[in-house]
């Protein structure tokens, strides 16, 4: 049986890569799985709530000596060692920005898949470990951030005087920018928010925040479903927007990341100094190289005019149990892909595409990078819903307006007819005939649209009217009458009897509310 | 006998005036249903208006033919039949099961097709003295009746078959199958010229065997998802079969009922089949799915698995849960866990309410009747037109057993071949957890988008069971 082993990690990292409640789930798919002691401690995931859901708490060499090691930073040299010959080993290895660390796990027999290669298509958005991380990163760069400011977010009329609500300017609306402006708008905050995709304004306005358009005339938008190095024309303009932002916000969180490159300065150091003092800057890309000016790396900053400027980069990790939790998942859904008979096998097909970007060592053999997948996220105008929902109906049109008119002028002018030349008794049944189906539809229109099985059945049941005609004929002389007749009574009164029964055992059982319950 | 009424009092206008208050008794008793409140006195005006029908007729049946030898025979007969056929009718009304409604109340309609069949038989085998041009009319009258009667018949019994799964459900293919339809209605109408000049058995015989070919390949050729439509246009031509019989006997009550019925199922008819957003006629020549779905293959993603207790977690701290209940739910039986889940849902504060889309299930209202069977109160069954804007903002909706019925592709794919179709728009609430047996996809065989949705995920299994575990993890 193949063995999982979740290890400890290193240093100032609080997360772990499984939970118990994925644990089950792993052991579900037909696995083992091990936990390295005290691997999910600062998490508080304790050691026996892993044993509680089946795992098995082993010794730091047993778990690196699993066949599959699930991780979350990508290993040391020393940890590489470790791995079993013929181990897999699964975790964010930023294989992009680490050619060294590619060299040193192709060096060993030995796979490995990196969980934040997976390309951005629909189908992989539940292993997308990046986007959950982010999706924490924004949320806590506000509660960081809050937590600087020594002001309100909300505003406030109080006794004491008016507190002004706390203004926060969000660049990049991305997962981790929408997370933020969300996190900052139901703290109370006015938010706005930068992007050079306008597609995104939607999105900032659904979750509370106000979109700030850069006017230049292009459309960024690339293939791989992440923004761009942008034009001249339009850095300029966005330059000026942050300027003026700076002197007017309170907050600015920064989330502007490009793959595989730096991340853009959005912020100049004079952008920095002209904002107020005790104003907060989260900059989220400090490890990528930072969007601001003066930020560093992990660190907090406090500017010459007050301004602080955070740029940890451990934003995930200071929420270490739904980091955990949303990354095990990212986990599972992934081997549940390699893993698609449930049997506790796990195997690579790399003609899959989420697979084939993932592994990024293949028994030994370096297969990074991957061939590039095109994504096509949405088209770059949003032409959904409204225009959709109007047009499509449309498509069943029947006949128009002009041939309707023609056809009920055709059937008043053939029933005129009819009635015309029908000899004696029928002009009058065609009028009883008339009558009653418009009263009939007028009648039955106003039947509640709950009651149409009991209206089903009611009509079913004075449909048996027929047993009338029958009626007439059973004392007829001709025996053969009677017997057709005497069936035609009998079929009529099972549909009298059945239809009038059952429709009122069903009329008895629809209650309201309040009865019901008694 | 027929001496002991004198004046203007004859027989035939006491019986007149019975039928009249009958006919008004049967429109009450359909107006009743307009609110549930007024719905079972609208039954027992039903019930009185046949009771005064059936006994003015009894009474003019045995004033002509009191004393003879056949007026006895006809009463004892007559007596018999109402016995059997009244035990046999009360006794199928008792067992039935509430998810075997459809297939009830279609084979109750191939009973009044029969009887139909029937009366127009005896109407040629009695042939009165007419004028020419009245007897013309009388040929024409039976020749109509035992048509429409006879494809009652036979399409009831088919739609009979499928809904109870004796019959396979999808559609039948025969080659041409528009012509052989049109073909048997020209037959049908150079047969009845033919008739009127010359009234022989034998073309009577053959009508008949041919209008339940027609009945049979009528419905045999539409597929089981459309029984809602056929079901209710069953329904009309049981109606409009009455309706026939009333002008062979002259009798003003069988038209006017009839009529009513006839109405009634056409009206059910148009409203499902605008619910579907398609042609009569294209639900009728059963044309649906030929047209072959454009974007079959394309790459929807990854559906998510949930488990019931997560489902569970889910819906305990939800606000709102919508529920929207499809074929799935009757097959599986689920309306009873179903309506506990929404009972221990509301005793806990969350607002539970049903969306019913008009075609859900294999008969129009059919889901009413399944939730109203476990007691989910009428109020909270809501339509799909009184719901479908509540949804956006809905913590949970929780579709059980629907697949068509909530598909995004109706409203934002123009090429699927649902396009255009009312669906109820449960992608707009903010979690949405689907109960199937397996991926598979719906009756119109379209993929589903709504499962790979982000805010979608799956909980495979037994309807019934699946709500059953979610209550145990409550």
């Amino acid at each position: 049986m193949t063995r999982i082993g979740i290890v400890a990690e290193l240093g100032r990292e609080t997360r772990v890569a499984a939970t118990p409640a994925t644990v089950v789930q792993l052991l579900g798919l037909g696995y083992e799985v091990v936990v390295e002691k005290g691997a999910g401690e600062s998490a508080s995931f304790r050691d026996d709530a892993y044993e509680a859901a089946g795992a098995l708490i082993v010794g730091a060499d047993e778990a690196w000596g699993s066949d599959v090691v699930l991780r979350i930073n990508p290993p040391t040299e020393e940890e590489i060692g470790r791995l079993a010959d013929g181990a897999t080993l699964i975790g964010s290895l930023s294989p992009a920005l680490r050619p060294e660390l590619v060299e040193a796990l192709a060096a060993r027999p030995i796979t490995a898949l990196a969980l934040d290669a997976v390309p951005r298509i629909s189908r992989a958005q539940s292993m997308d470990v990046l986007s959950s991380m982010a999706n924490i990163a924004g949320y806590r760069a506000v509660i960081e951030a809050a937590h600087e400011f020594g002001r309100f977010f909300t505003g406030q009329v109080t006794a004491a005087g008016k507190v002004p609500p706390a203004k926060v300017l969000v660049a990049g609306a991305g997962v981790a920018g929408l997370a933020a402006i969300g996190a900052a708008s139901s703290l109370g905050a006015i938010v706005r928010a930068t992007d050079p995709r306008p597609e995104v304004a939607d999105q900032v306005k659904s979750i509370g925040g106000t979109y700030l358009k850069v006017e230049v005339d292009e459309e960024m938008k690339s293939a791989d479903g992440y923004a761009k190095a942008t034009s001249e024309a339009y850095n300029a303009r966005a330059a000026e927007i942050y300027s003026e932002q700076a002197r007017d916000v309170d907050i600015i969180i920064t989330t502007a990341l490009i793959p595989g490159r730096p991340a853009p300065k959005l912020l100049t150091a004079e952008d920095v100094a002209g904002m107020k003092s005790g104003s907060v800057i989260v900059d989220m890309a400090a490890g990528q190289g930072g969007n601001v000016e003066g930020s560093v790396a992990g660190e907090r900053v406090v500017t010459e005019n007050g301004v602080v400027i955070l740029g940890y980069t451990d934003l995930p990790a200071r929420l270490p149990a739904q980091a955990s939790q949303l990354y095990g998942t990212n986990m599972l859904n992934l081997l549940k892909l390699l893993t698609k008979d449930k049997d506790g096998q796990l195997r690579i097909d790399f003609d899959d595409v989420v697979q084939r970007s993932v592994t990024v060592v293949r028994n030994g053999e370096k297969t990074w990078p991957p061939p590039p997948v095109q994504v096509s996220a949405a088209p770059a105008a949003r032409t959904q819903s409204p225009a959709a929902e109007s047009t499509a109906p449309k498509k069943k049109e029947g006949l128009s307006a002009a041939g309707k008119a023609g056809l009920f002028a055709a059937g008043i002018a053939a029933l005129f007819v009819v009635s015309a030349v029908a000899p004696a008794p029928l002009p009058q049944h065609f009028t009883v005939l008339m009558l009653s189906v418009v009263v009939g539809f007028y009648v039955i229109g106003k039947v509640h649209h709950a009651l149409h099985t009991p209206l089903m059945s009611v009509t079913n049941a004075i449909s048996g009217i027929i047993v009338v005609g029958a009626l007439l004929q059973v004392t007829s002389e001709n025996p053969v009458m009677q017997v057709l007749a005497a069936v035609a009574v009998l079929l009529a009164s099972i549909n009298i009897f059945g239809g009038f029964a059952v429709t009122r055992r069903m009329l008895a059982m629809f209650s309201r509310g309040d009865k019901a319950r008694s | 006998m027929s001496d002991s009424v004198s004046g203007p009092l004859t027989a035939d206008s006491i019986a007149g005036a019975a039928y009249i208050v009958a006919a008004l008794l049967f429109i009450l008793s359909l107006a009743g249903l307009s609110k549930h409140e007024k719905a079972r006195a609208g039954v027992i005006y039903g019930i009185a208006g046949m009771v005064i029908a059936l006994a003015a007729t009894v009474w003019l049946t045995l004033q002509g033919a009191w004393g003879t030898g056949h007026g006895l025979t006809g009463l004892v007969l007559l007596l018999a039949a109402v016995l059997v056929g009244g035990a046999i009718g009360l006794w199928r009304a008792r067992v039935v099961e509430m998810t075997g409604m459809p297939e009830l109340i279609a084979l109750l309609h191939s009973f009044v097709g029969l009887a139909a069949v029937l009366v127009g038989w005896n109407g040629h085998l009695e042939a009165p003295a007419l004028s020419p041009d009245l007897m013309a009319v009388h040929h024409a009258e039976v020749f109509i009746g035992v048509f429409i009667g006879a494809v009652t018949f036979t399409g009831s019994i088919v739609a009979f078959l499928k809904l109870s799964a004796r019959m396979k459900s999808s559609p039948l293919m025969l080659p041409g199958k528009n012509a052989i339809n049109l073909g048997a209605l020209a037959g049908f109408i150079a047969l009845t010229v033919w008739y009127v000049n010359d009234s022989q058995l034998w073309l009577l015989i053959v009508v008949t065997i041919l209008a339940l070919g027609l009945g049979w390949h009528l419905v045999a050729s539409i597929g089981g998802g459309d029984m809602p439509v056929v079901v209710s246009m069953l329904n009309s031509y049981s109606g409009w079969a009455a309706a026939a019989a009333g002008f062979l006997l002259n009798n003003d009550l069988l038209i006017i009922t009839g009529a009513l019925v006839g109405s009634s199922g056409a009206y059910l008819s148009y409203i499902m089949c605008k619910a579907m957003n398609r042609s009569f006629i294209s639900v009728i020549a059963g044309g649906f799915g030929i047209a072959a779905p454009a974007a079959a293959d394309a790459d929807y993603g990854e559906h998510r698995e949930i488990t019931a207790q997560a489902t569970a977690d889910m819906l305990t701290n939800a606000s709102s849960v919508v529920i929207t209940p499809g074929y799935g739910m009757a097959v599986a039986q689920a309306q009873y866990p179903v309506a506990e889940l929404a009972h221990q849902l509301r005793e806990r504060g969350v607002n539970v309410r049903f969306g019913i889309h008009p075609v859900a299930g294999r008969l129009p209202g059919h889901m009413n009747v399944l939730l109203a069977e476990a007691k989910v109160p009428y109020d909270i069954v809501l339509e799909m037109d009184e719901i479908n804007d509540d949804l956006d903002g809905t913590s949970v909706v929780l579709v059980i057993g629907a697949n068509d019925t909530v598909n995004p592709a109706a409203a934002e794919d123009p090429s699927s071949p649902i396009a255009g179709m009312p669906v109820l728009r449960v992608w707009e609430a903010d979690n949405v957890v689907v109960f199937k047996r397996s991926m598979a996809a719906g009756y119109a065989g379209v993929q589903n988008p709504l499962f790979f949705r982000d805010n979608s995920q799956m909980l495979f299994g037994d309807a019934k069971q699946r709500v059953e575990d979610i209550l145990r993890a409550f």
